[in-house]
Order: C-alpha cells, then sequence, then structure tokens
C-alpha cells in the first residue's frame, strides 16, 4: 500500500493505492480551504500542511495520528522591518510588507536533526524551526543577502521559495529554489549563502542579463538522492541540470513537445532519470496541441521518452503545477495532480497511468508519504 | 463597551465569541479582545499588526480608515464587526 497527500484549493486529501494498483481517496480534511502544500516528517510520522485562507491569512496545521486529527502550530511570521529600511520589488517599485504572503513549501530537515523543519515563503523568506513548527525564525542571513534587491515575483507579485532541498550527505546543507531569484546553497546550516544558479538562462530580461544568476526563475529543483549533487530543474526558460551542487547548471534544449513546464520529479537511485510535463511556453500554459504528456529521460538529458499511456486520449488542458508530481522512493510510482483537478498515479515510472479521479479541486501539490 | 462580533466564516476555523471591550480606539479595543481570545489574532491582523487585506472591519457601521495603525476612534455606543472582505474570495 502507497499512500500520497494531495493538497487541493479546496482540502487536503490521502490517496491510497494497494498493492493491486486499486486507488481510493479518502475523506478531505479542510474541506473547502485552499491547502497549498503537505508533507510527511519521515523521522516521526508527522504530517503538516500549510492552510491559505485567503481572507484570514496563512495558518499551519500538523497531525501526529496519520490525519485523524490536526493541531494548528505557529506559522512563519517576519520580524518588524527595522526603522529606515527601504525595500522595494524591483518589478513593481513597491515596498515589500513583510509578512507572510504564502508558506509555499515546507520540508522535513535531515535525519540527524531531529525537529528541524524548513518552510520556504512568499515574500521570500525562508524558515527554519527546530521544534516541529512550535516556532519558527526566519532565516535572516538568507534574507539579508544583497542580491535580494534584485528578486521579483513570478507567478506572485512578490519573490517566493518553493524548494528546500535538503542534501542527505549531512545536516547544514541545503539548495533552495525560488522566483525569482535563482537558486542558493548553505553548507553550515544556513548561516552563510551563495548563489547557485550560474548556467541558468532567463528570456524575460534583457540579453546581457539573461544569465544573471540573482534573477532566474527555477520553477522546480528536485535533486537525486542518492547522487545529491545532481540536481534537475524545470526553469521558466527550459530544463537545467547540475551534477556538481549547482556549481554549473547545463541547459537541456530538447524534450519532446516542450522544455516549458513547472514541474519536475527526480529518480531517487539513477541520476541519469528524471520526469517533466511539458505545456506550450510562458503565454500558452496548456499542453502542446492539447495533447497531455509527461516526459521522461533516462540518459541524463540527451533523449526523452513521450509518456501518454493512460492519460487523456482527446484535448486536454491540464497544467501541473510545480509541486505537482512526485516519484516515490523506489522510483517506481509517480503521482501527478493537474490545475483542472486531475489526479494520475503510475506504478512503472510512468509506462502507464490510471487516472484516479478527474473530479478533485485544483491541485497544488502531490507528495507521496 | 463596544461590542465586537466576527463574521460566521472566522468562527468556522478559531474561537472568536461576540465579547464586549471599553476602549476608544480600534487598535486598544482589538487588542484587548486578543487578549481573551489570542488565537483569533493572526487570522485578522498579519505579523506587523495591520489588518489581513481581505478583512473589512466596520466600527459603527462605518468601514475603518486606518488598516495599518488602527487608530479609527471607538465611540461608547459603536460596535466593531469583522468580515471577509468579498475580494479574497476563491471560486
Amino acid at each position: 500500500m502507497s499512500t500520497a497527500l494531495v493538497a487541493t484549493r479546496k482540502g487536503l486529501f490521502t490517496v491510497s493505492v494497494d498493492p493491486a494498483g486499486t486507488p481510493t481517496i479518502g475523506e478531505p480534511a479542510f474541506v473547502g480551504v485552499p491547502v497549498t502544500n503537505a508533507v510527511r516528517d519521515p523521522r516521526d510520522g508527522a504530517l503538516y500542511a500549510s492552510l491559505d485562507h485567503g481572507h484570514f491569512g496563512v495558518h499551519l496545521h500538523r497531525s501526529d495520528d496519520d490525519g485523524a486529527s490536526w493541531t494548528e502550530i505557529a506559522a512563519p511570521e517576519y520580524p518588524p522591518k527595522p526603522d529606515g529600511v527601504v525595500d522595494v520589488n524591483p518589478m513593481t517599485q513597491q515596498e515589500t510588507v513583510w509578512a507572510t504572503q504564502l508558506a509555499w513549501t515546507i520540508e522535513p530537515g535531515h535525519p540527524d536533526e531531529p525537529g528541524v523543519v524548513w518552510c520556504g515563503t512568499i515574500p521570500g523568506g525562508l524558515f527554519r524551526s527546530d521544534d516541529r513548527g512550535d516556532t519558527w525564525r526566519l532565516v535572516e542571513s538568507l534574507w539579508n543577502v544583497p542580491a535580494r534587491a534584485k528578486w521579483f515575483g513570478g507567478g506572485y507579485d512578490e519573490a517566493g521559495i518553493h524548494t528546500v532541498s535538503v542534501d542527505p550527505r549531512g545536516p547544514g546543507r541545503v539548495v533552495i529554489g525560488l522566483s525569482c531569484g535563482g537558486a542558493w546553497r548553505t553548507t553550515d546550516g544556513g548561516a552563510t549563502w551563495e548563489i547557485a544558479a550560474s548556467g541558468m538562462r532567463a528570456d524575460f530580461v534583457p540579453p546581457e542579463l539573461a544569465g544573471d544568476p540573482d534573477t532566474q526563475d527555477p520553477h522546480r529543483l528536485a535533486r537525486c538522492a542518492s547522487d545529491p549533487d545532481v540536481i534537475w530543474c524545470q526553469h521558466h526558460c527550459g530544463i537545467f541540470r547540475t551534477s556538481d551542487n549547482g556549481d554549473r547548471w547545463i541547459e537541456i534544449e530538447q524534450a519532446g513537445p516542450s522544455t516549458f513546464g513547472f514541474a519536475v520529479a527526480a529518480h531517487p537511485d539513477d541520476p541519469q532519470t528524471a520526469w517533466f510535463v511539458p505545456a506550450v511556453n510562458d503565454e500558452v500554459r496548456v499542453p502542446v496541441d492539447g495533447r497531455f504528456v509527461v516526459t521522461r529521460t533516462r540518459d541524463g538529458g540527451r533523449t526523452f521518452d513521450v509518456l501518454s499511456n493512460g492519460l487523456p486520449t482527446g484535448a486536454s488542458y491540464d497544467l501541473v503545477y510545480r509541486h505537482g508530481l512526485d516519484v516515490d522512493a523506489s522510483g517506481e510510482q509517480l503521482i501527478m495532480g493537474s490545475t483542472t483537478g486531475s489526479l494520475w498515479w503510475s506504478g512503472d515510472a510512468g509506462d502507464r497511468f490510471e487516472l484516479v479521479s478527474a473530479n478533485l479541486p485544483p491541485i497544488h501539490s502531490v507528495r507521496f508519504c | 463597551m463596544a461590542q465586537v462580533t466576527f463574521a460566521k466564516a472566522l468562527q468556522r476555523h478559531v474561537t472568536c465569541p461576540t465579547a464586549s471591550i471599553e476602549a476608544d480606539s480600534l487598535r486598544r479595543v482589538l487588542d484587548g479582545y486578543f487578549v481573551q481570545f489570542p488565537a483569533a489574532r493572526s487570522y485578522v491582523l498579519d505579523e506587523q499588526g495591520a489588518v489581513r487585506r481581505h478583512i473589512a472591519v466596520f466600527v459603527g457601521g462605518e468601514l475603518i480608515v486606518d488598516r495599518v495603525g488602527l487608530a479609527d476612534p471607538v465611540g461608547a455606543d459603536d460596535d466593531v464587526h469583522v468580515f471577509q472582505a468579498l475580494s479574497g474570495g476563491a471560486a
């Protein structure tokens, strides 16, 4: 039996798939409430969910009984902006409000640092908890990097951290991805940070700025667990891969129908294998020719399989958000949810997909647990 | 005494019963209320103390003016109503 958390615009669903491949969707939690992200902490089994109430702000909840009950925990809160500090979004020329607009991703820390949980937010702050989310503190070393003056929103008005990739080689080594502000790396638990986006390319700025690592828009980063120097990136302007933990990103220029998309999943054991869900381009965020497919490379990005077995045969306009695709620890099971509320599962690395539901709310995030 | 009432939509998520608070400004009224019901604070105000963008606050039947400082005066007979603004709805 495998299980996944499916965070949607109208609640959090749990999907179970039995050994025969038959899926079951459980009763939703937080029904009617937008759930941005949900994850299980493999160290203690706790579930975390971030809710975006819209009217009533961002609130985080934790469950210690597999979702039977939830307890509200603290939400990340920014400190007061110091007097005299000018913090202007370069794109909007509006003052950035130091307040959590979205808890975009929650990520358990390294197994050797129990209790540590990371939270990436909009407007661009990374938060760390040392007590399972009971308290949070802004990682000021990242918030205060001079390059933040160049960050701007991608999809939202303000910049946001959507990926916190914990390096399995030891605590304190983390790579984050943010839209728009590139990728950043720490090796000392967040005390210091360095940009890790060289080689990425942006076509939404003048050509002379295309290579500026500080303004890249990686939509999502996915690391190979067994070869942690390998990280895949679905970027706003294409697909990139690093084999040196972000020292240098290499662009993959061909990937089936399109290199535009939001989601990426990395095989946990094979650094040559990753999955993507393409759409036309920035201006037309629908499948190419209305044909919804998944692309998979098994040779480091040199060639791609175009996977469609079990996916819609007619015109389809599903888009998969950046947290909408996940692979399990075996590298064989995939789960994928779309903006039109369709959810698919695969038990054979995408050779065939099974439709779990076509009638869920728009799906923000899926995660095996 | 100002009677502070919250929309039913918020009562679903956090404890926020109607209560009477003696104070002469909205900031003092809400501060007094949140002493009694602290969990409700973060549903109405952000961490810098400003009214959340999609919250509507009425004092004496008028929408408040100072959404950051909450300096709007509260008269002896004024009631305070906290609603969700329709601008924040999600279909």
